[in-house]
């Protein structure tokens, strides 16, 4: 048998029990209820810490078994960790390094095609599941004089995605030879990276919309976070994919080519409807119009509601 | 192997994922005694998950003529327990032969919201003025606990404005008083939380009746821009 102080403790058990179960062999029963070990008994049995009569004493057992010195620090064993020695509690090891979960969201983002340019708008509010907790953020960025970008999802990789591009584009800049990202470019490059991000099973958790005006012609394309990826006149992520891109589409199979203050009226149409009825959004939002003077982002603004309606409703029945 | 395949695709939806969502009045409720009745208050929105199914809905239902309860959880459960202790509470009065008390009703409501906890998910705040008691405010959450209280929040929007309740409530406000003090922290929990927002309904019950008002979505108070 170890000594008491090794043992390692029953599960539930008190030192006081351990220390009597060690002890109450030598018959002295005040010495095990009391805890106490006394020089002048002999060793209950062979291999238990020898006491020095006079003299040194033994440094203490330790207070408990399986666990640091006091003041010392405590390592878990981590399983799996064998051979590389216990990984720090706090840390619990390697930072984990997958988006699997959005927590501060943006909701929809919205885009139109217009006759020399396009517009993009996106309200305002970063949501953190239903809290509207920070209503003044831009889900909007300018990518460069052409091109413009909205994203929905998860604003954390939107930041990330900003600084990547905005790196880019400096780069571009930097090589100085007059040419600067196309939309089309930008698009085209954003699908590559947010589908290999996709096939490492590492997201970025956002759908993304991006906007421009190039070489005479208006650009409006699609990514989203599995790497699907596609062009159309009309766009819309989240709840506008159901509330405002048919309302959009009617208008365009109506007049194909609309003129910049019918889309933008078309635009505000929308997302007076989303403020209504997406239960996430906000009255307070930005547009982007590019056109081939440049890009122009208006906001914050608000839009016009109205509640005539609430006067003609009286209970639930 | 086809069948591995499948599995691997993920789990097939018979119906949209929608359909399997209460309609829950996510909500912000308030009702506030004062000397002469009491103030109540309710948001208007009703929403399935994330959609704005109603966003002019009445939150506040009355029970009997002047006594109201303000519903908060799922829709279809608070109005079938409404109109259950409506009817109990008319029958009763007419038993009676005369109107009946605010304890009465929080009492029925209690009953049932205690009786079926575990299948309904229903926080109601009962409010309204007797003879008796003059203005009072009874809370009835989940769990079927019945309590009266100076005055109540409650719904997912209540969370956000307990601070402000509690740091702004003073003892014998008026009438006008307590719908300012309603107003301003329906504005503020709407402002807030997601499932809360629209309209804010208010009523006011007295000895003389009932009054009731809507303060529509664009003339809400304002508070800091951020």
């Amino acid at each position: 048998m170890a000594p008491y102080g090794t043992r390692p403790l029953a599960a539930g058990s008190t030192l006081k029990m351990a220390a009597y179960g060690a002890l109450a062999s030598h018959g002295c029963c005040a010495c095990a209820l009391y805890g106490v070990r006394r020089e002048r008994h002999p060793p209950v049995r062979a291999g238990v810490t020898k006491m020095e009569v006079g003299g040194m004493r033994a440094p203490p057992p330790p207070f408990w078994a399986g666990g640091p010195a006091p003041g010392g620090l405590y390592s878990t064993p981590c399983p799996g960790a064998a051979g590389r020695g216990p990984e720090p509690q706090a840390g619990g090891g390697e930072p984990r390094t997958r988006t699997q979960n959005p927590m501060v969201t943006g909701t929809s983002v919205l885009g139109v095609k217009f006759d020399g340019g396009v517009i993009i708008a996106a309200d305002m509010l970063g949501s953190y599941g239903s809290l509207a907790r920070f209503r003044n953020i831009s889900r909007i960025m300018k990518v460069n004089d052409n091109t413009v970008l909205g994203a929905s999802g998860d604003y954390a990789d939107f930041q990330y995605l900003k600084q990547v591009i905005d790196q880019m584009v400096i780069d571009e800049e930097l090589l100085g030879d007059g040419h600067s990202y196309s939309p089309k470019a930008i698009h085209s490059w954003l699908t590559r990276a947010m589908y290999s991000r996709r096939s490492k099973m590492n997201p970025l958790w956002n759908t993304v919309v991006i906007g421009g005006f190039y070489n005479g012609e208006s650009f409006l394309g699609y990514v989203d976070m599995l790497g699907v990826a596609y062009e159309d006149p009309t766009l819309a992520t989240g709840y506008g994919a159901y509330l405002a891109q048919p309302l959009m589409r009617e208008v365009l199979e109506k007049k194909p080519i609309l003129t910049k203050d019918e889309a933008r009226d078309l635009v505000e149409r929308c997302m007076k409807i989303l403020y209504y009825r997406d239960a996430r959004s906000f009255n307070r939002y930005e547009l982007a119009i590019v056109t081939e003077k440049g890009v122009e982002v208006e906001g914050p603004l608000t839009l016009e509601t109205n509640w005539d309606i609430a006067h003609l409703i009286r209970g639930f029945e | 192997m086809a069948a591995l395949a499948v599995i691997a695709a993920g789990p097939e939806r018979r119906f949209p994922e929608w359909t399997e969502r209460a309609l829950s009045t996510g909500t912000t409720i308030m009702a506030v005694e004062f000397a002469g009745g009491v103030v109540i208050g309710a948001d208007s929105r009703t929403t399935t998950g994330s959609y704005v199914a109603n966003r002019v809905t009445d939150k506040l239902t009355p029970i009997h003529e002047r006594i109201f309860c303000c519903r908060s959880g799922s829709a279809a459960d608070t109005q079938a327990v409404a109109d259950a202790v409506a009817y109990q509470l008319g029958f009763h009065s007419i038993e009676l032969d005369e109107p009946p008390l605010v304890h009465t009703a929080a009492s029925l409501f209690r009953e049932t919201c205690y009786r079926y906890r575990e299948d309904l998910t229903a926080g109601i705040i009962v409010a309204g003025w007797d003879r008796r008691k003059g203005g009072q405010v009874y809370s009835v959450p989940m769990g079927g606990l019945m309590v009266r209280q100076p005055f109540s929040v409650g719904g997912s929007g209540s969370t956000y404005i307990y601070g402000f309740v509690d740091a702004s409530y003073k003892a014998g406000m008026n009438q006008e008083e307590c719908l300012r003090f309603t107003a301003n922290a329906l504005a503020l929990a709407m402002d807030r939380d997601g499932s809360s927002g629209g309209v804010i309904r208010l009523a006011a019950i007295t000895e003389q009746g009932v009054e009731r008002q809507v303060i529509l979505g664009n003339q809400l108070p304002r508070f800091s821009a951020a």
